[in-house]
């Protein structure tokens, strides 16, 4: 019978007397002494990558909840991988203090509208947003789109509404913004590279 | 970027984080990578323990990579052409150059256009209502063959190597001194070290960072010490290389993916509107081999061209309609943020996106930033925080005084997940392409970018199906099968960029044979093809998620040359090489210049090593083909014919706002002649009589950007704003160590404390006494930490010439007690 420190408590709770229980040969495995198991053993690990700087560190994310369907994860901790050849299980300042970025109070948590000439933000839903914003950006595109040039040559392009993307968004994200955005025949686009 | 793709082929980092070990010298010059890369910078420290390495900075700050070093010189912020250039006119005097290497890897040798000159401070075909070059005469002599003409003994005075000779002659030690402020002495330590470094079995690394690139020169700045690592034999060699610290996670990975005004992906260019006829469009981008043997890369160009217009527009994109050639915009000029928060400053834009990026943080004089963005009529922020940049609107007293009635813009701001709630890649600096994963979910109702795209997107082509509008072609017809359509999948993405066959497609040695079957993903760009059979959305990303899966999340770290080759870990572009140019590890005859270096070598039928090979793999040394394969020559570039916008050879600008008021090279062409700068923002250039300190802003190691202020544990490491400048500039105007100041330049004043310190020293500048002021960045209006001013609202409204890039390193600035 391999029991732990805690287990061996609910045991003795649940009514046998402690002594007569060790004295019957169920004395725990490990040193009673444990002072309490270590949280991340019961927690998920995930590996990642570093978002800040171009070093892009591998991380181990540990969070509460084992991915069952309805268990709700939360990071706790994050720290180095020490597997990757690169940080070899260091992280910097910056990298460090990620648990802190991942949980600032400054988490943008709703779509969110601020109204010509307001002080003040008004919470929205995300289908009143997409809804909004596709029928600016096409009112803008049908009137301000450029077919021909001035000598008659096809352009098709759209200068009145522009584009940054994030480089420190995924491969897959940016990809997906570049295919959007050139559809459109809009020019005004960059990312961070270019600052 | 922009410099390496024109000197080497490509526009990345040469080597990898890793390689630094291999060094024997480590130059840190425009970036500190000690305090803004520091578990990349371990590797310098592993080559000083491990590999004897010594490690020089040349920085305006006996920084934190100096504080580490062997040697530390100082030098004026704005002024590395000149060091380097310097350091050039050095190697050659001395005679300390690899011979072999830059006769047979260089276009060292090759003739130069007649017409070409350099004459006080401007190169051949400057036209000065324009601000611009008629580059034709920066070419080579082409023989009657249509190849590029070569003198091997280097007599003939045109060769390029001659040239660059004469042009690096006026760069002595004391002109170097003279304009970099940094003392004889120190300067020739630092090229002596150097030069050691030109024996074949000796290598330098250079890394550098936006130290280098945030100039009005910097494109140039970073050309230069391509051309020292050229001279020296140092690329394509573990331990070598010009190595590009790259700021984000993934701006390797943006910019490879094309996400500029003028780009695609896998550096594919948009046509200009001159372009208006394809096959005219395909054949400029297609280059002939300029000398005989080359593999001459770029002459696939179709294939990946094709390739990406079947990914984006599937079956509607047809040989009949030049693979909807139309469906591309046509470019006026680039529109680069400098010229469009221009044109929104003018009131020539209606609306903006904000995916993740804090332009009120980030670009130039924030004065002019704010007024432009409460031009628009809508604004639409996509961020996992809450950026200045969102509420540019709102009153914040002395960091942000506006008054939001007075505003028109409509803004949304929608939540967007982080790193640590997606599964995705990213492309880190050393080209490594490393896939994560997710786990937590975000915050409330944050979705994930691509989720936000979609839904933006599904219901824009919605309206266009409804109502008609114009050009709905490219909308209507843009690929879009992934499974579930408003939440595109990041493996159907990964698949879709990496690219898969559409028809079979047969070996081309034995067409019975099929090598890849219609639908199955393709492991190699190599297999593309220019008639539709195939699609890959960038080319230079093909390999990543092939048949057997998912390439970039492999973890296997062995690494069985001891010298960090782990090609089992991730995926590199291209192929999966890890040191790029590597065939200039090996000598002509195909031997190793460094045989405890070597990395791949030619073993008598083909090329083996413990990296990929970056060259043809059965292409015997014999046969005459050079290293640098993307090059239509075959050799990297000491002279770079017409690829830069100021001139083939780098030459000392000043800054556009200079401490000194002239150029001790040529007083009448003082800063880049061939930079942009508008109008109104010429009139807000400030001169030393009313602002007499150089200004420089840079990053501390406790902080991200603009990012950190928003995590709790970083605002406590530094909480406040804070500048920082010498003691004798301190004395001079009385501020005491942790009084407050007042910083201006012409455009705005920041107030923040004085950090007093040994590590700014001034320095003598063509006879005049030059302090510099350094301004850390990190701190805004919105975050945790204490609230400051944006540093921005200090700097000018000019950039490189060829990227376009602010210089946020150099500018004019005046400071007193608050």
């Amino acid at each position: 019978m391999q029991v732990n420190r805690r287990q061996f408590f609910k045991i003795c709770a649940a009514g046998m007397g402690g002594s007569s229980l060790a004295v019957m040969g169920f004395s725990p495995a490990v040193a009673l002494a444990e002072v309490r198991e270590f949280k991340l053993l019961r927690s998920t690990e995930t590996r990642n990558t570093c978002p800040y700087c171009s070093v892009s560190c591998g991380l181990l994310m540990y969070s509460l909840g084992d991915k069952a369907k309805n268990a709700k994860l939360n990071i706790i901790h994050i720290e180095g991988d020490p597997d990757h050849p690169v940080n070899r299980g260091t992280l910097c300042p910056k990298g460090a203090g990620l648990l802190d970025f991942v949980h600032s109070p400054n988490r943008l948590q709703f779509p969110e509208y601020r109204a010509a000439g307001s002080t003040e933000w008004k919470r929205i839903s995300w289908n009143d947003a997409f809804s909004r914003i596709a029928r600016l950006v096409k009112d803008d595109r049908d009137k301000n789109f450029i077919a021909k040039n001035a000598e008659g040559a096809t352009v098709n392009r759209w200068l009145t509404t522009g584009f940054l993307a994030a480089s420190a968004s995924s491969n897959e994200s940016g990809y997906l913004t570049h295919k959007v955005v050139r559809s459109l025949g809009m020019l005004a686009f960059d990312n961070q590279a270019r600052v | 970027m922009a410099s390496l793709a024109p000197t080497f082929g490509r526009g990345a980092m040469t080597n990898h984080w890793v390689d630094i070990k291999n060094a024997n010298l480590v130059l840190i010059m425009g970036g500190n990578a000690a305090e803004a890369h520091p578990c990349g910078f371990k590797w310098v420290t592993e080559a000083k323990a491990h590999n004897k390495a010594k490690l020089v900075v040349v920085d305006p700050r006996f920084n934190r990579s100096a504080a580490v070093a062997d040697y530390y010189a100082p030098i004026r912020t704005g002024t590395d052409i000149a060091f380097l250039g310097g350091l050039i006119n050095y190697l050659l005097a001395h005679d300390k150059i690899q011979h072999e290497y830059v006769k047979k890897y260089t276009n060292a040798t090759f003739l130069i256009n007649g017409d070409y000159q350099f004459e006080e401070g401007l190169f051949s075909g400057y036209d000065a209502a324009k601000r611009s070059y008629d580059k034709s005469t920066w070419s080579y002599v082409i023989g009657a063959d249509g190849f590029a003409e070569v003198d091997e003994t280097l007599a003939n005075p045109r060769c390029a190597f001659n040239l660059m000779k004469q042009h690096y002659a006026r760069y002595t030690p004391d002109v170097v001194s003279n304009i970099c402020g940094t003392p004889k002495e120190q300067f020739l330590k630092v090229c002596e070290m150097i030069a050691e470094t030109s024996a074949p079995n000796k290598t330098m690394t250079i890394m550098y960072a936006l130290g280098w690139t945030q100039h009005s020169v910097g494109s140039q700045m970073i050309r230069t010490a391509a051309m020292v690592q050229l001279l020296l034999g140092n690329v394509g060699m573990a331990g070598g290389g010009v190595n590009a610290l790259r700021g984000h996670s993934n701006i390797q990975g943006l910019t490879d993916l094309g996400l500029l005004s003028n780009m695609l992906p896998g550096y594919l260019t948009l046509p200009g509107e001159k372009e208006t006829d394809y096959p005219t469009f395909i054949e400029k981008r297609t280059p002939k081999a300029l000398r005989p043997g080359q593999l001459n890369y770029w002459q696939n160009y179709p294939k990946f061209h094709v390739s990406l217009m079947k990914a984006w527009f599937g079956d509607a994109a047809t040989q009949e309609n030049n693979w909807a050639y139309d469906y591309l915009p046509k470019l006026d000029k680039v529109h680069d943020v400098l010229q469009v928060f221009e044109d929104m400053h003018n009131g020539k834009m209606n609306g903006y996106f904000c995916q993740g990026f804090n332009p009120l943080a980030a670009f130039p004089n924030k004065a002019k930033i704010g007024g432009a963005l409460a031009k628009l009529k809508y604004l639409v922020i996509i961020d996992p925080l809450a950026t200045e940049t969102s509420e540019f609107w709102k009153n914040f007293g002395e960091y942000n005084d506006v008054d939001s009635s007075r505003i028109q813009t409509e803004v949304f701001r929608l939540p967007s997940s982080c790193f640590a709630e997606e599964d995705g890649a990213l492309v880190n600096s050393s080209r490594w392409m490393q896939w994560h994963w997710k786990g937590a979910e975000p915050p409330g109702e944050a979705k994930g970018d691509p989720e936000i795209m979609a839904g933006i997107f599904s219901r824009l082509r919605d309206m266009y199906k409804k109502e008609g509008g114009a050009f709905p072609d490219p909308v209507l017809n843009l690929t879009w099968n992934y499974a579930i359509p408003d939440l595109p999948g990041p493996e159907e993405l990964a698949r879709e960029y990496n690219g898969k066959a559409l028809a079979d497609i047969a070996d081309p040695k034995d067409a019975t044979k099929v090598l890849v079957k219609a639908g199955q993903q393709l492991d190699s760009f190599a297999l593309l093809q220019d008639n539709g059979s195939t699609a890959s959305g960038c080319w230079i990303f093909t390999g990543a998620w092939t048949e057997k899966g998912n390439m970039m999340a492999r973890r296997d770290n062995a690494d069985p040359s001891g010298l960090g080759e782990t090609l089992g870990w991730a995926f590199a572009w291209p192929a999966n090489r890890r040191i790029l140019y590597n065939r200039a590890s090996c000598d002509p005859a195909g031997k190793p210049w460094d045989p405890k270096r070597s990395i791949i070598h030619w073993n008598g039928s083909k090329w083996v090593g413990f990296d990929v090979p970056d060259f043809k793999p059965d292409s015997a040394p014999d046969q005459g083909m050079e290293p640098f394969i993307m090059q239509p020559e075959g050799v990297a570039r000491l002279f770079a014919l017409d690829k830069m916008v100021e001139g083939p050879f780098p030459e000392h600008y000043e800054p556009f706002e200079t401490p000194i008021g002239t150029n001790p090279l040529h007083p009448k062409v003082v800063s880049n002649p061939a930079a942009r700068v508008f109008k109104g923002d010429l009139e807000q250039f400030g001169t030393a009589k009313d602002f007499p300190y150089a200004g420089t802003t840079y990053r501390l190691t406790e902080h991200f950007h603009y990012w950190t202020k928003h995590a709790v544990i970083n605002s406590v490491l530094q909480p406040q704003q804070f500048v920082e400048l010498g003691e004798e500039l301190a004395k001079e105007k009385g501020i005491a160590n942790g009084s407050m100041v007042t910083v201006r330049s012409n455009r705005g004043h920041i107030k923040a404390v004085a950090v007093v310190t040994k590590r700014l020293k001034a320095l003598t500048v063509n006879g005049k006494t030059v302090h510099t002021v350094g301004i850390p960045i990190h701190w805004g209006f919105k975050g945790v930490a204490k609230n400051g001013y944006l540093a921005n609202t200090l700097t000018p409204y000019v950039g490189d010439a060829n990227t376009q890039t602010p210089e946020f390193k150099s500018f004019l600035v005046d400071i007193e007690k608050a």
